[in-house]
């Protein structure tokens, strides 16, 4: 396709540019916002800030309540990542197959975690904890986490597969390759942008994870946005601003590795 | 079958038993390696689900009765929770529509490039903590927020507006929240218009208005459709940003679930809500797949 085929001139286009433009800014300023306003020097909400520091990360890192809670959050997502990509790498394996019945079903359970309302989830899940004991666990964190970060993993490998010719494990394995030496050397290296990208959607889908977590965990497991949800509905402490500005670094960080590894394949 | 019947006799025979084993041993290989992912889903989503579904059945004193679904009739404040629910999600439809619509027309217009700098000012939020982006809008939107300090700076006005803990916070944060769930399918589906019917158009004597109208606009609804009604459905179920802006006042459909089940330990009556709500959630996504045959999920399965 041609570009800009159109006979309509950038000119005669200018209100659209401006509408979108706008849109654009609405999308984006409150991030921009947070992240100058976690170098503020006042307490007051200043914008832009009459003096700069940098107490705010202070008092996240001196902070040995917020400190454990990242430390929870960023263990129960590495270790979402773990379980959740070889479970949605195999699911993905075996839809992208096709020769299975009921595959509409089987789709339509995986990806529930999408659709479901996630407080129902989240309610759901406590009430299955609390007659087994999970409720305040990071094993019940990770496993409720596992449950939303698989049809991430799932869509992800997914795309990756279908632009991977199949044939390619065939002829392996009628050279002699055994179904799972044909899939770790042939299949995976080809499709292992697509399961690293998974994997970072992973991670961050259970690192920002906030209804469900609010239910199950607690105490020692507090996570982060548990903590900040609760700081949140209390008063508003610049701490977050702080917070907030190192998880859209994460998610900035994250996307690009995820972008970049999306692009070398 | 085919291979096997083309041989004659009994090799054939066992040619095709062999081949159906080993179409089974594929069959079973597969399922295994779907067998972990589908445990979890069914152990974690819908035998709780279905446990809640029989618990909405019985009453407060474990009797068989309708009566945590009669009350959503009877009690005025049940009766609230859905209003606000509904204006909620319809407001903040219409909103997402309204802007997210010109944003995706111009994304599709755009050069390849461009576009997917763009892109990145939708992609980012979607990928941004929900709570981090309510809690910018509560320092944006509050009393003593940027916008009412800016606008008292200016003289514009003397008292503050009333922007947060109210029906109008939460609709502005959950449409920041939303906008990226409709821009996206609608996006995907702007590009695959093709241009050929538009130039068409214009070469007949169409104005790039009437082309627009005509054309384009009616080619690119069954992708706002599938916008609207992700959007729709996942403002009926919401719950952080309602939580957090409404200030105790606007009560919506998920916050009720929570107090009932938290607050006030009345697993009936918050089990009965959700089975409620993800009958209505369910209700329209089938009845949207049946009318337009795409799935909702698309909007998460592209980058």
């Amino acid at each position: 396709m041609m570009e800009n085929s159109l006979p309509i001139s950038h000119r005669q286009r200018l209100w659209l540019y401006a509408l979108g433009g706008l849109v654009m800014l609405f999308l984006i300023a409150p991030s921009v916002i947070i992240v100058i306003m976690s170098f503020s020097g006042s307490s007051l909400l200043q914008f832009p800030p009459q003096e700069w520091s940098l107490r705010w990360y202070q008092s996240y890192f001196g902070s040995v309540e917020w400190r454990d809670a990242t430390i929870v959050s960023v263990k129960v997502a590495v270790m979402t990542a773990i379980v959740a990509t070889p479970l949605g790498t195999a699911a993905a394996y075996a839809i992208n197959a096709g020769t299975l019945r009921l595959t509409g079903l089987i789709n339509a359970l995986l990806t529930a975690s999408l659709i479901i309302p996630v407080i129902l989830i989240g309610i759901g899940t406590f009430f299955l904890y609390a007659r087994i004991g999970l409720n305040n666990t990071l094993t019940g964190l990770v496993i409720a986490h596992t449950v939303q970060a698989l049809p991430l993993v799932v869509l992800t490998v997914l795309s990756g597969l279908r632009s991977y010719d199949m044939n390619q494990e065939k002829v392996a394995r009628s050279l002699g390759a055994g179904r799972f030496s044909a899939f770790f050397q042939v299949t995976m290296p080809q499709i292992r942008f697509s399961i690293v990208s998974g994997a970072l959607f992973a991670f961050i889908t259970s690192f920002d994870e906030v209804v469900v977590s609010l239910f199950v965990s607690g105490g020692e497991t507090t996570t982060l946005t548990r903590r900040m949800f609760n700081a949140l509905r209390d008063q508003i402490d610049p701490t977050i601003a702080a917070i907030s500005t190192c998880l859209i670094v994460l998610s900035i960080v994250l996307l690009s590795a995820a972008q970049l590894f999306g692009r070398g394949r | 079958m085919s291979i096997g019947s083309a041989i004659p006799g009994n090799a054939g025979r066992v040619n095709a038993d062999a081949l159906d084993a080993d179409a089974r041993g594929e069959s079973f290989g597969l399922l295994a390696l779907l067998s972990p992912g589908l445990f979890l889903v069914f152990a974690v989503i819908i035998v709780p689900i279905g446990w809640l579904f029989w618990l909405s059945l019985f009453d407060e004193a474990g009797q068989l009765s309708a009566s945590n679904y009669a009350r959503f009739f009877e009690q005025a404040s049940y009766i609230k929770t859905f209003v606000t629910t509904f204006k909620v999600a319809f407001t903040v439809t219409g909103a997402s529509v309204l802007l997210g619509y010109p944003l995706a027309y111009m994304l599709s217009q755009l050069p390849r490039r461009a576009a997917s700098i763009c892109l990145i000012f939708v992609i980012l939020p979607f990928w941004t903590s929900v709570l981090v982006r309510t809690y910018a809008w509560l320092v944006i939107l509050q009393r003593k927020g940027l916008i009412n300090s800016w606008l008292i700076d200016l003289g514009v006005i003397g008292q503050p507006l009333p922007l947060a803990n109210n029906f109008t916070g939460v609709v502005i944060g959950m449409t920041h929240i939303m906008l990226p769930f409709l821009v996206l399918p609608l996006y995907a589906s702007m590009k695959t218009i093709d241009t050929d019917c538009l130039r068409a158009g214009m070469n007949l004597g169409a104005s790039p208005a009437a082309t627009f109208r005509q054309i384009f606009f009616p080619l690119s609804l069954p992708g706002l459709a599938s916008g609207v009604v992700i959007v729709f459905v996942l403002c009926l179920g919401f719950f952080v940003t309602p939580a957090l802006m409404g200030g105790g006042k606007v009560i919506m459909w998920a916050m009720r679930m929570e107090q009932t089940t938290s607050l006030y330990s009345n697993w009936g009556a918050g089990a009965a809500l959700g089975v409620v709500l993800l009958a209505v959630t369910l209700a329209l996504l089938g009845l949207f797949q049946w009318l337009l045959g795409a799935r909702a999920t698309g909007v998460w399965s592209q980058r």
